[in-house]
């Protein structure tokens, strides 16, 4: 062997060195994040922290409102942006016939998707808040989130719709269905392990997000859970945003314990999407 | 028989029906880019009664809630340059070589399951790489950085990078990927070896499609708002020193949104008006990439 060839084999093998190296740096941050937060947690994370509410003493406070208010939020947020977001999705995707009307959705679509999170905050501050006069409210934070969210709801379902074979939808129309009758009766169901997977991990999304709703008016300290849509509320990242905002260092620790909440409900989302969908798509059609 | 016909009307009725619900549903996206720039635009008129023009592009000091106030955009701007910046230092080399390695090297394997893993990487909350970057990565750079402060643009700037790497690396990932075998064929063919045929070859090519990932992951850093909220502090200065204090343009808007601030008020207005100017700057940068990524595919 040549002795440039050996230096060019070693400047190779370098090479992917660094590519490694690169790859299992971010990786490894990860890992030391999560250890990080982990250990920080470990002398509050305990169920008095899940059950009690905010507190001026650290030692004492907890999460309920926060927790209670994510699922409150999330579920009024599913409940909007799903069936809109589908209903697109199957316009899109089984109605629209390539023309100006279709198109200025798609650009408009792939647009608001690069719309930083927090401009929907004040979107919602001045529509929902102020202007239809909702208040600062469970309602209008749902609603806002539901705005957020809308764009990658639409993208799942289409991507969901787009793998039913077009051979099934022409035997629905060949055997005299209309076009409403296959989509609902034969390309939704099939479509539907896809939707529904991508209809969590969109929704498991808005759990972290917390700009849009400070700008919205979620509070930081709430004692009590809500009791109604107007109810004003908070959240699980806004209650950890509090806690990483003051000065005193016990408190950063239930932000830790907070976030490892936070993360487990997350994945534990996430784990449900994955369970349903093998289990779902074990029913083949075709 | 005109039974039949009353039926086929109902259902002709029924499809019409739906098809413009759905419709609906398909236009109140639309509905939703129109609302935003009415909101913003509406407020930003009203702001621009009050100050003028000349103030807000001119002046080189943002100091609303003080009583000798100041509207000069360029500190929050600045601010958010220089923390996006610092992210995209950190994720540009990283990122595109992930995207060599996983392009180029990685087995099928490999492959399947180290994507998924750096796509991970952004799907964190970004609260949580907020309290990183205070309670973890600040404390660390400052044993080996003199006079970092405890809020400074340097450690949200780089977990802003962490977070960004997959959007670089899965986007630059495809455009190398597109390179079609022939080019590096080619080159082999001309006795180059695998290291200059992806520095001379592979990169050049998809070169306008990592620029549309940079641009794109670019973007997301300007507009990212809780990691510098929590991390670089509340302090508008025009400054490229990494290791003060500065405020972002999100930073600042939520800074007013914690507090009770009454609508109408000049500082109601102007988180408006620098909601407005972040738009502005995401959306050229959005538009811009994915014109490069668009003309990138037709090339290919």
């Amino acid at each position: 062997m040549s002795h440039s060839t050996l230096r060019r084999k070693l400047a190779e093998r370098s090479f992917i060195g660094l590519c490694i190296a690169a790859v299992a740096l971010p990786l490894i941050i990860l890992i030391v994040l999560m250890v990080d937060v982990g250990i920080d947690s470990i002398d509050r994370l305990n169920w008095s922290f899940l059950s009690s509410y905010p507190s001026r003493k650290a030692e004492e406070a907890g999460i309920r409102p926060g927790l209670v208010g994510s699922v409150y939020l999330i579920a009024l947020t599913a409940a909007m942006a799903l069936p809109i977001g589908v209903g697109a999705a199957v316009y899109l995707e089984e109605y629209a016939k390539r023309g100006w009307l279709a198109n200025l959705i798609e650009i408009n679509l792939a647009n608001l998707a690069g719309v930083p999170s927090i401009i929907y905050g004040l979107l919602g501050l001045k529509l929902f808040v102020r202007t239809i006069g909702l208040g600062r409210g469970l309602l209008a934070g749902a609603c806002t989130m539901a705005l957020l969210i809308l764009p990658i709801v639409i993208l799942a379902s289409r991507e969901a719709l787009r793998t039913v074979p077009l051979s099934i939808r022409e035997g629905a129309y060949a055997l005299g269905a209309t076009r409403w009758q296959t989509v609902s009766q034969v390309v939704l169901p099939v479509a539907f392990p896809g939707i529904l997977t991508g209809a969590i991990l969109s929704v498991s999304r808005a759990i972290g997000e917390a700009a849009p709703l400070i700008v919205v008016g979620a509070l930081a300290y709430i004692a009590f859970l809500p009791d109604g849509i107007n109810s004003p509320f908070t959240v699980l990242p806004i209650q950890i945003f509090n806690w990483v905002s003051r000065p005193q260092r016990e408190f950063l620790d239930n932000a830790a314990a907070g976030i490892v909440v936070l993360l487990v409900t997350m994945l534990l989302l996430n784990g449900l999407a994955i369970y349903l969908r093998n289990r779902l798509q074990k029913r083949r059609y075709w | 028989m005109r039974r039949t016909e009353k039926s086929k009307r109902a259902t002709s009725f029924r499809e019409r029906l739906v098809e413009f619900g759905l419709l609906g549903s398909g236009v109140l996206s639309i509905f939703t880019t129109v609302a935003i720039l009415t909101v913003l635009a509406f407020e930003t008129v009203g702001f621009f009664q009050e100050v003028t023009f000349a103030e807000f592009f001119g002046d080189t000091q943002w100091t609303p809630l003080f009583s000798d106030k100041h509207f000069g955009i360029w500190p929050l701007i600045g601010g958010t340059f220089l923390t996006s910046l610092i992210a995209v230092a950190v994720a540009l080399p990283l990122g595109l070589l992930a995207a060599v390695y996983l392009s180029e090297f990685a087995r099928e394997s490999v492959r399947k399951a180290v994507k998924p893993a750096l796509e991970v990487l952004a799907g964190v909350p970004t609260i949580v790489y907020g309290y990183f970057a205070l309670v973890f990565i600040t404390p660390l750079l400052q044993k080996f950085i003199p006079g970092l402060a405890g809020f400074n643009a340097l450690s949200p700037g780089i977990v802003m990078g962490i977070m960004i790497i997959p959007m670089i690396s899965s986007l630059s990932e495809d455009a190398l990927h597109a390179v079609p075998a022939t080019l590096k064929e080619g080159s082999y063919a001309l006795g180059a070896g695998r290291l200059a045929t992806i520095f001379r070859v592979t990169i050049p090519s998809a070169f306008s499609g990592i620029v549309a990932s940079v641009i794109l992951a670019t973007s997301r850093a300007i507009g990212e708002t809780m990691i510098v909220a929590i991390a670089a502090g509340q302090q508008p200065r025009l400054t490229l020193d990494p290791r003060v204090p500065i405020e972002t343009m999100t930073a600042y808007i939520v800074q007013i949104s914690l507090g009770d601030t009454p609508t109408g008020t000049i500082e109601y207005k102007t988180i408006f008006v620098v909601g407005a100017s972040l738009f502005a700057i995401t959306f050229v940068m959005n538009i811009l990439s994915q014109r490069i990524a668009r003309r990138f595919r037709g090339k290919i």
